[in-house]
């Protein structure tokens, strides 16, 4: 055994807001590292929505009949959206286990931002979205995705979707640090994520729902955004949708923001 | 430096609304540069001393200084100065045994330039270099824990926080781990160590308090605490379980305390052993029974335990066992 060297520890000279953000880049690294080591948990981030992609294109996109736009076209930009809602189960079930196998304890004894678990874990849940949108985006294309909207708006309708999927993981956060173990956490959000997105205009278009669901399928935020997002890709009218989803996003990240926060600090 | 790394004082700390009183009036004086050690079964309330002494948990009333800082007033300043390896390896097993340290030293604070080569050192230190590069999902239980304590030691810390360090390692794993624990309180780290281990207590420890339920109800060196015992214990093995009975019987007064009678095995604390150890072989021999063993040996710390609380060190207690671990209304803030 090797003797101790007798250097002593060297502690950088920062502003507390640059340890925050370092915290913060240290906790999401280490969040996307587990994810790609995780084979479950790639399989669920990226070969997912591929499934998704290829089962509603060629499986039941031949029985949806969209009018005056390709199925595929229609398709893409919802299945976007509901790959980034799916993706905040895992900032829940991540945010489960970190808490339950202790490692928010040892956090606890650092010197670090208290805030960067949080915000670590819903960075590197957007960081994985981005590059899930990559990913979609390319094999939408392979399979005749023509989006008309423009590059610009292309990108707008990314960063809607990004805001919005970010803003609503703060309410994932809320479950993960709520639910007893992974398991239970995984169990509440499928469903809250199932209504949301199944009862939406992701898939199919709301008037061909019954009328009964149609004034929740018409006006629940994923419709809007979704609406916001195909209008924004394929340079058809979005409406209010645009204005809509971002307040839905701004009201989302207001309330389940803060109540994220004062669950982490009660229970961590 | 202040003369105790930590002084507790009166700390109380209740569950559940003042249900549960998980600490009931705990004074602590740690000395710097040794192993102190908090033994006690589980729900004693030892892992809740640690929470509140590491900053992790408030205490409900009682003060508390760390290397003379308060751990309510000034929590972020203790954070510095100390290092905590827990009850269960609280490594991220995702991570590599070296990634794992990077990000201990980057949480820590400390500068690049200090952590990688800190970082090889205690994977060499721990005998973890072989496993640097693989995650710790692949690790035996005794390498997590070794990890774990790399882990508290990046910062080099003065003092460290070690809870019940070896609960469910191997023998040759704890035996590796006691020996890198000696080697730091060598180089002047102190250590509060928890432990239901007594024998491990024993061997580390050189001053101890015993805890029950979240009372302290002995302190002293170990060598003071199995002084107030009587010196020795006289084990005595029957053939059978009838004759141990009969046996006991026959020999009980050159005890002033009952015997442990387990099986075929009887103990008694005895002051003088050679003596009571003749006079108690002469009267089995006259009775015509048989031993199949006798032993002379001085009084572990078991025994102190048994004779303290009437309940084996191992015996979880009765009652507000898994408290610390589900109740946690109210935490410090930071």
């Amino acid at each position: 055994m090797t003797t101790i060297s007798t250097a002593r520890p060297v502690r950088s000279e920062r502003s507390s807001l640059r340890w925050t953000i370092s915290d913060v880049i240290t906790m999401a690294k280490r969040n996307l590292l587990a994810l790609v080591r995780i084979p479950t948990s790639l399989v669920f981030a990226v070969i997912q929505p591929i499934m998704f992609v290829l089962l509603f294109r060629y499986v039941f996109g031949g029985e949806i009949k969209i009018p005056g736009v390709s199925f595929v076209n229609y398709l893409i930009p919802g299945i976007l959206v509901q790959t980034m809602l799916f993706g905040a189960v895992g900032t829940a079930i991540g945010l489960a286990e970190d808490l339950h196998r202790g490692l928010i304890e040892r956090f606890r004894a650092l010197p670090m931002a208290r805030m960067a678990v949080l915000a670590g874990r819903t960075v590197s849940d957007l960081v994985r979205n981005v590059g899930v949108l990559l990913v979609i985006t390319v094999v939408g294309f392979a399979i005749d995705f023509r989006p008309h909207g423009g590059v610009p708006d292309y990108i707008a309708a990314c960063l809607l979707m990004l805001t919005f999927a970010y803003c609503v993981s703060w309410g994932f956060a809320f479950i993960g640090l709520a639910a007893p173990n992974s398991e239970t956490a995984q169990a509440i959000s499928f469903p809250v994520i199932f209504p949301l997105t199944f009862a939406s205009a992701i898939f199919v278009q709301v008037s061909s729902m019954p009328g009964w669901l149609r004034p929740f399928a018409n006006n629940q935020p994923v419709s809007q955004v979704t609406e916001a997002v195909r209008g924004l890709m394929l340079g058809t009218p979005t409406g209010s949708s645009v204005w809509v989803a971002l307040a839905w996003s701004v009201g989302a990240i207001v309330v389940l923001g803060p109540l994220a926060t004062s669950r982490y600090r009660k229970v961590a | 430096m202040p003369e105790f790394a930590v002084e507790a004082l009166n700390i109380v700390r209740t569950f559940k609304d003042g249900e549960v009183r998980a600490l009931d009036d705990v004074t602590l004086h740690v000395p710097q540069s040794q192993v102190f050690g908090l033994l006690g079964p589980n729900g004693s309330g030892k892992t809740t001393m640690v929470r509140i002494l590491s900053t992790i948990l408030l205490p409900t009333s009682g003060t508390a200084t760390v290397n003379g800082v308060d751990v309510v007033k000034h929590p972020d300043r203790i954070r510095r100065s100390i290092g905590l390896a827990g009850q269960y390896a609280t490594v991220d097993e995702n991570l590599t045994g070296a990634e794992n340290l990077k990000m201990i030293g980057s949480l820590n604070h400390l500068e690049k330039s200090f952590v990688v080569p800190r970082s090889k050192e205690l994977l060499d230190q721990f005998g973890l270099t072989h496993a640097a590069n693989r995650t710790v999902k692949t690790y035996s239980g005794g390498m997590r824990r070794r990890l774990d304590l790399a882990a508290a030691l990046v910062a080099k810390p003065p003092l460290l926080f070690l809870d019940e360090p070896t609960t469910g390692l191997d023998p040759q794993s704890r035996q590796d781990l006691w020996a890198i624990i000696e080697e730091l309180v060598e180089e002047g780290t102190t250590v509060l160590l928890t432990t239901q281990y007594l024998e491990e207590a024993d061997r580390l420890a050189k001053q101890l308090v015993v805890l029950d339920h979240g009372k302290i109800i002995a302190e002293g060196t170990s060598q003071q605490l199995k002084t107030r015992l009587g010196n020795t214990v006289l084990v005595l093995t029957f053939l059978n379980t009838a004759d141990a009975k009969r046996g006991e019987e026959l020999i009980r007064d050159i005890s002033s305390q009952p015997a442990n009678v387990d099986g075929t095995v009887v103990e008694f604390t005895v002051d003088r052993g050679p003596v009571a150890a003749a006079d108690a072989l002469r009267r089995i021999d006259a009775a015509n029974i048989t031993l199949s063993g006798l032993t002379i040996r001085e009084p572990s710390l078991d025994d102190v335990f048994l004779n303290l609380t009437g309940h084996k060190a191992e015996d979880p207690a009765p009652s507000d066992d898994d408290v610390t671990a589900t109740s946690q209304s109210r935490k410090a803030s930071s």
